[in-house]
């Protein structure tokens, strides 16, 4: 039987893709709004784009952020994409304090608009860029399974997350020297700064990973 | 240290057909959007913009059936422009699959629209595309409807009013190169790309590989489209990738 995904519709974003890639690599996918729907869940993904605070607002206007916490409190599968990677964080700083979902310890800031040689670089920090795994040793056991330094991904954000604790962090990208958390995890709980539903073959693998969690 | 440059093939659509034109006119039937595409991401695009050609003049835009076929066989982001005007054409597009819009026309009509893209689908989503025509030594005039209708608006003042008013992205294509494979007007771009903190597409004349070098090394482009270049392959994605790789270009690692 095909795992079932059930994607939070909050408001903000289009869904399409998403929805479209994992049903490419074998997903049942089902367009969610309700707790109800978020408890009975197995796999949950929480996409985004857009602002912080306006993402939570959906959430909370939806009285999902309860159950998405218990969701993962089970353990079971979640995945936070960009917007939803951000706000499995406690807090965040896009347009004044913001909380999040307090699923990992860390907070949401601004990319700085210089990069580590002081030069001004472009903000959002759009395009393709390599996946650098830290915890080579778990490697095998999570959404990064298929992946190496190789792997490009594409992002396009302006704000970046940046966890307390340094087990949380899975892997990191460097753009023009500054390190941004691309994948954060907790147990089953995992977030992408980039877009892997638009990151191509490389992208598509480390979603059939996580339907495979 | 300079971060990825994004090699994007540039799909200029009429009805359901793939066209390309000279100087955005005189157009010719290529094919298949879809193949086209398709062929483009098997060959390591990192991104697609499709362009709906007449949908401004007419006041429709036929894309949204092409996104939505596209996108099954696609997993790049996609930037459609051409026609949209209103935050439900916004909607509709992004519905259809696109990543991005490219919003031209009716920004210049009314600037507020970048700002209401932005806040209300983030400024990741919104591309201002402007088509410049140069008027005189380090001066561009911007355009609209595809080259045909002046607006008297500076180009430069243009791009740095569209950040402010929190676009994602310009999109600047020199309707004096457009088509000619005569290389990019590299002053254009070095002089919008310096001029504002967001990245800048270079697109309009590529004709080799050493128009590419130029405009990313000496205008500061951050991406480049290109259009009839792959079109009547003379060359391909992969040839150029290779040839960034080789030149110290950086580029995303893909093997076809």
């Amino acid at each position: 039987m095909k795992p079932r995904i059930s994607i939070i519709d909050y408001g903000l974003c289009n869904l399409y893709n998403v929805t479209n890639a994992f049903e490419y690599v074998g997903g049942d996918t089902e367009i969610i709004d309700s707790s109800k729907q978020v408890k009975d869940a197995d796999y949950l993904i929480l996409p985004g784009v857009g602002a912080f605070k306006d993402g939570m607002k959906g959430l909370e206007n939806r009285n999902l952020i309860n159950s998405i916490k218990e969701h993962v409190s089970k353990k079971k599968p979640f995945l936070g994409i960009c917007l939803g990677m951000q706000m499995m964080l406690d807090v965040s700083f896009e347009f004044g304090e913001i909380s999040g979902l307090g699923i990992i310890p860390g907070q949401v800031k601004k990319l700085p608009n210089k990069g580590s040689d002081n030069r001004a670089h472009k903000i959002p920090h759009i395009g393709w860029n390599n996946l650098e795994i830290l915890n080579k040793e778990i490697q095998n056991k999570t959404i990064l399974k298929t992946q190496d330094s190789f792997s490009s991904m594409y992002f396009i954000h302006s704000f970046s997350a940046l966890c307390n604790n340094k087990k949380n962090l899975l892997a990191e990208t460097n753009y023009n020297g500054i390190s941004i958390a691309s994948v954060i995890f907790d147990e089953n709980s995992y977030g992408c700064q980039f877009h892997p539903e638009k990151s191509g073959e490389a992208g598509l693998k480390i979603l059939k990973e996580f339907i495979n969690l | 240290m300079t971060s990825n440059i994004r090699l994007i093939p540039r799909l200029d659509i009429k009805g359901p057909n793939l066209i390309k034109g000279i100087h955005l006119e005189g157009l010719r039937i290529i094919g298949d959007p879809n193949e086209y595409a398709k062929k483009y991401y098997s060959n390591g695009a990192d991104e697609i913009i499709y362009m709906d050609t007449v949908a401004s003049l007419y006041g429709r835009n036929n894309l949204k059936s092409i996104v939505k076929k596209t996108v099954k066989d696609v997993y790049i982001p996609i930037t459609v422009g051409g026609g949209i005007r209103t935050i439900e054409d916004v909607k509709d597009t992004l519905r259809s699959g696109a990543e991005k819009v490219a919003i031209n026309t009716a920004a210049t009509k009314n600037p507020e629209l970048i700002k209401q893209v932005s806040r209300k689908f983030g400024s990741q989503c919104m591309v201002l595309s402007i088509e410049a025509k140069k008027i005189q030594e380090n001066k561009w005039e911007v355009y609209t409807e595809n080259g045909r209708e002046k607006t008297g608006m500076d180009v430069v003042e243009w791009a740095i009013k569209g950040c402010e008013l929190e676009a994602g992205e310009i999109l600047l294509t020199s309707i004096d190169k457009e088509g000619t494979r005569k290389g990019f007007d590299f002053d254009l771009i070095n002089t919008v790309s310096k001029n504002v903190p967001i990245p800048v597409i270079a697109s309009g004349g590529m004709g080799c590989y050493e128009d590419l070098e130029k405009v990313v090394v000496e205008s500061f482009a951050d991406a480049v489209a290109m259009a009839d270049i792959l079109h009547y392959d003379r060359l391909s994605i992969s040839d150029i990738r290779k040839f960034c790789k080789k030149n110290k270009i950086n580029v995303r690692n893909y093997e076809a």
